[in-house]
């Protein structure tokens, strides 16, 4: 299908102010998204109450109405601009509801526009808790089993299920209060009694409690023609009881054998084409870390956070691409716009590992809870990309600006034994250097995986790079003496700061850790050799040429730049 | 150990060893999936070939028993950024080096296997050799005095012994293991469509995908002939995917040609080119083939577009199609042929992997309707 000719002009909907909780990947997809349809010669017409915005630069949109993001101002916009069509889902939850109201109010239909890319009814069986567990039984794909209890005598069918453990949620209670886990009948009476008693509703939800599961996600799109592609899926370094938007994620997954990969795959492209999606969808997942055991979690119907980092972790515009399907265009008639000669119907190929790290607001409130957990707290986050996990993780690491430029933190560094062991077990902000320093005093890679359910991959590889700390001190005399002198260093220290290097230790750790001065290591390693490249992030792990210009630095051979 | 991998053009790249010390020889190609090295390691449609892949965590998730795709290591050699030191996934048994050592397969770890994506994508897949021996003069004058890929019959190398069943809902690779034991010791059935497959380097996920919608299989060596092939009257005929260059397996294509119009055919990868060869057309090599779990392929006949599982470094020349087979699929990145199927006999190929492993399932599909024609003849 070509794009749809009757839709000469459409209304974009922004997402308004920024909030905890959001970074500005409204403003990112909407202003992709406004991009995208002048490129097929569409009039674009853009409503949004942010003047912090790229979207509302005139260059961006045709005409930009600064004006509050409600039903009054909206219709106002529409009936001076008549569009033919309005593309609510890339603004967030805020676009989404200004259009659904919009549409229930008749205002869409009064002026002869129509909604498009995904309908509103898939958002709404992809939003509406019962809806979704409806479907998804429909087609056959696992949420974890729960039941509403309101008193103790309708614990019969959690307890015939025979599911264990569960965790015991009370309803509209302040921080989940008087829930907790049960492994037996015994505490799940105890736990619900208490419960019950706690919520103001007498209610507790109880659920297969999934603890120490994977959490993996998959950015999936569809087009009208039903074809549907997977975008990028990344795995969460956090177990599942931390809000992904609060984990630290890595894309694509590392642990995931490709049956692993594949059955989560296939599930969100069912689970996609079942919810009669036209555009992009994010789907959460967890996994088993025992079994072929998997549970769907969530959906997201529309662009949101986890796709902003898709999109810059793969290089394929997930938001243009949605625009274009929005607009009537199969995937197969997108052009990818990184090579211009592939089109956007294919699945990226990474040839790289990315790390992501939330950035958290609590160093400006000081007496915030700095506990994680299913509730998002971040109110943005880092991207790094690198030829392996180590160097991402430290190139993302540095990117936070929270004064911590590697492994150490004062705060874990003056942690006792105790208060590490407590920090590692119950999620938070300082968990990635609560675990190195306990790496560094010792504590055993099974030991932190007990007590944080965190893969034993990335335990490792924080071992590795702790060891190779360790390495790089024991080496200290000879590198302070390189760093010092004219010639050229013995071929193992010039092989411990090649490695150090491509592990991506700045060169102000490895002063640090030396007591050479930064500046001479830096000219050290440069009279080496030992200096980086730029290579392309090119969707395609370089099968064909690119012609975008988005560079990643690394310690490798070949320069791209 | 420190290692080397040189190509035919004098490229070196210094790295280190990975899996067993000594040296190897073959066509270098890379392959682009994130997941599923065990499978790529395994299929015989990698003989004679070394393989790089282009993402640069390999071994994550280790290797483990049932991943296995065919009895052996086919690979000549195995190309990685970094391989992992200790895996971690629940099936997993050992790390990939102390597999591919044990296997006596020699790799090479920790070169930039993007530079050498690079160099194969601007000049075209090249010989190349790996050692932890030679020094790189030796290794460069290695290469150039060996016969180049496609000049040794790889199929009857990698093709089975003799001919076995696999009967249906055969799953496990302790119940393939037993199968090929048994040869044909048992009798055929009667009840389940049975298959007669040539296995030119069959993956066992064709085996089993079709074991799994109740086939019985029978799989017969590629030098089987076709009253062979017909003696236990099949209700259908598989060509498997396989190594090499399709234009040198006329024995294969004579056989195919006997069995055209007998029974219904459906081809996969090698099969798809050995059916183009019997309706008319010739193959040509592409410059650096298609390996990966990416390539989105449209068929024609629905106008749905799939993104499927690649491993082939030719394709079949539409042009020369006749006695009525068309092109049915098209590759959407270069427009290449990726299936054909005939006018009017129950006779369809396809140059991708409906089996899969690695990659995409996305078209499975093409087992049942396989399946389906074999039922309904």
């Amino acid at each position: 299908m070509p794009r749809d000719a009757s839709i000469k002009k459409v209304l974009v909907i922004g997402s308004g102010p920024i909030i905890i909780g959001q970074a500005a990947e409204f403003d990112y997809a909407g202003t992709q998204a406004c991009r995208a349809l002048r490129e097929e010669g569409i009039s674009v017409v853009l409503i949004n109450s942010n003047p912090a915005t790229i979207m509302t630069d005139t260059e961006i949109a045709d005409r930009v109405y600064i004006e509050p993001l409600n039903v009054e101002f909206a219709e106002r916009v529409i009936a001076r601009e008549r569009p033919d069509g309005i593309l609510p889902t890339l603004g967030g939850q805020t676009g989404l509801n200004l259009a659904t109201q919009l549409a229930e109010a008749g205002i869409v239909d009064k002026y002869g526009a129509r909604l498009l890319g995904t309908p509103l009814k898939s958002i709404r069986k992809a939003e509406d808790r019962h809806e979704f567990r409806e479907l998804m039984r429909e087609i056959g794909e696992p949420v974890p089993e729960s039941w509403i209890v309101e008193e103790e005598s309708q614990l019969d069918e959690p307890l015939k299920s025979g599911i264990w453990p569960l965790i015991v949620r009370p309803a509209y209670t302040l921080g989940g209060t008087g829930g907790g886990i049960a492994y037996n009948e015994a505490e799940l009476r105890e736990i619900t009694r208490r419960g019950l008693s706690l919520s103001m509703h007498h209610q507790v939800m109880i659920e297969r409690y999934l603890a120490g599961w994977k959490e993996v996600e998959y950015e999936v799109m569809r087009d009208a023609n039903d074809t549907a592609i997977t975008v990028c899926n990344m795995e969460n370094f956090d177990p599942m009881g931390v809000h992904t938007g609060d984990s630290i994620v890595i894309a694509p997954s590392q642990t995931l054998s490709d049956k692993e990969y594949q059955m989560l795959r296939t599930a969100s492209l069912k689970i996609i084409r079942a919810l009669g999606i036209e555009g992009g969808c994010n789907v959460q997942l967890s996994l088993s870390p025992h079994s072929f055991d998997y549970y769907v979690i969530e959906v997201n119907p529309r662009v949101s956070r986890s796709s902003a980092l898709a999109s810059k972790a793969t290089g394929y515009p997930i938001a243009r691409v949605a625009a274009k399907i929005a607009v009537g265009l199969h995937l197969e008639e997108i052009d990818n716009a990184v090579t211009r000669k592939t089109l956007a119907c294919f699945e990226p190929a990474l040839d790289y590992c990315v790390v992501k790290i939330p950035r958290w607001p609590f160093d400006k409130f000081n007496v915030a809870d700095r506990r994680i957990s299913t509730q998002m707290k971040a109110t943005g986050e880092v991207m790094a990309i690198d030829r392996a996990f180590e160097p991402a993780l430290h190139k993302a690491i540095r990117s936070l600006e929270v004064g911590i430029y590697g492994l150490q933190s004062k705060a874990s560094s003056k942690m006792s034994d105790v208060e590490i062991e407590e920090a590692i077990r119950i999620p938070n902000d300082e968990r990635l250097w609560a675990i190195t320093e306990a790496l560094r005093r010792g504590v055993m890679v099974e030991e932190i995986h007990s007590l944080s359910a965190i893969d034993p991959w990335f335990l490792r590889k924080l071992k590795g790079m702790v060891e190779l700390e360790t390495e790089i001190k024991s080496q200290s005399s000879a590198i302070l003496a390189a760093s010092e002198a004219e010639e050229t260093p013995p071929a193992d220290v010039v092989s411990l700061l090649t490695r150090a290097k491509r592990a991506g230790f700045p060169d102000r750790s490895l002063s640090d850790l030396t007591g050479a001065v930064e500046l001479q290591i830096r000219k050290l390693r440069k009279r080496l050799g030992i200096v980086p490249v730029y290579k392309i992030v090119d969707t395609c792990a370089a099968e064909f040429e690119a012609e975008t210009p988005y560079f990643y630095s690394c310690y490798d051979s070949e320069n791209e730049q | 150990m420190k290692a080397l991998l040189a190509l035919e053009d004098g490229t070196i790249f210094e790295g280190q060893s990975l899996g067993a010390p000594g040296r190897t020889y073959g066509e270098v190609v890379f392959n682009t999936g994130m997941t599923g090295y065990q499978e790529i390691l395994t299929d015989p449609s990698y003989a004679g070939q070394i393989v790089s892949l282009t993402y640069p965590l390999i071994g994550n998730y280790g290797i483990n028993a049932d991943d296995f795709e065919s009895r052996r290591v086919q690979v000549e050699g195995f190309v990685v950024r970094e391989a992992a030191d200790i895996p971690s996934n629940w099936r997993s048994e050992r790390s990939l080096h102390a597999f591919l050592k044990d296997r006596r397969i020699v790799g090479i770890q920790g070169i930039d296997t993007r530079a050498l994506t690079r160099a194969l994508r601007v000049k075209g897949v090249m010989m190349g050799a790996i050692s932890t021996e030679e020094t790189p003069e030796q290794l460069v004058a290695r290469i150039r005095s060996a016969p180049a890929y496609g000049g040794t019959d790889l199929n009857r190398q990698v093709t089975a012994e003799r001919a076995y069943h696999w009967p249906p809902y055969t799953k496990q690779l302790g119940d393939i293991a037993a199968a090929e034991q048994r040869a044909l010791e048992l009798p055929a059935l009667d009840q389940v469509p049975r298959v007669a497959l040539l296995d030119c380097g069959v993956k066992y996920n064709i085996v089993r995908s079709l074991s799994a919608l109740g086939c019985e299989v029978t799989v017969y060596p590629c030098t089987a002939s076709a009253d062979e092939i017909l003696s236990r009257n099949p209700d259908g005929i598989m060509l498997s995917p396989g190594p090499g260059d399709p234009a040198t397996l006329g024995y294969v294509v004579d056989t195919v040609k006997r069995l055209i119009g007998k029974k219904p055919i459906m081809g996969v990868c090698l099969g798809n080119q050995i059916l183009g060869y019997a309706f008319g057309s010739k193959t040509y090599k592409l410059k650096f083939g298609h390996r990966g779990s990416n390539h989105p392929v449209k068929d024609l006949n629905t106008g749905k577009v799939y993104i499927t599982s690649q491993n082939h470094g030719y394709a079949v020349d539409p042009d020369g199609l006749k006695d009525g087979m068309e092109v049915a699929h098209l590759n959407l990145n270069d427009g290449t042929v990726e299936g054909l199927k005939h006018k009017e006999l129950p006779i369809f190929s396809i140059q991708y992997h409906p089996e899969a492993s690695p990659g995409p399932t996305d078209s499975s599909y093409m087992f049942e309707t396989f399946v389906r024609t074999l039922t309904a003849n």
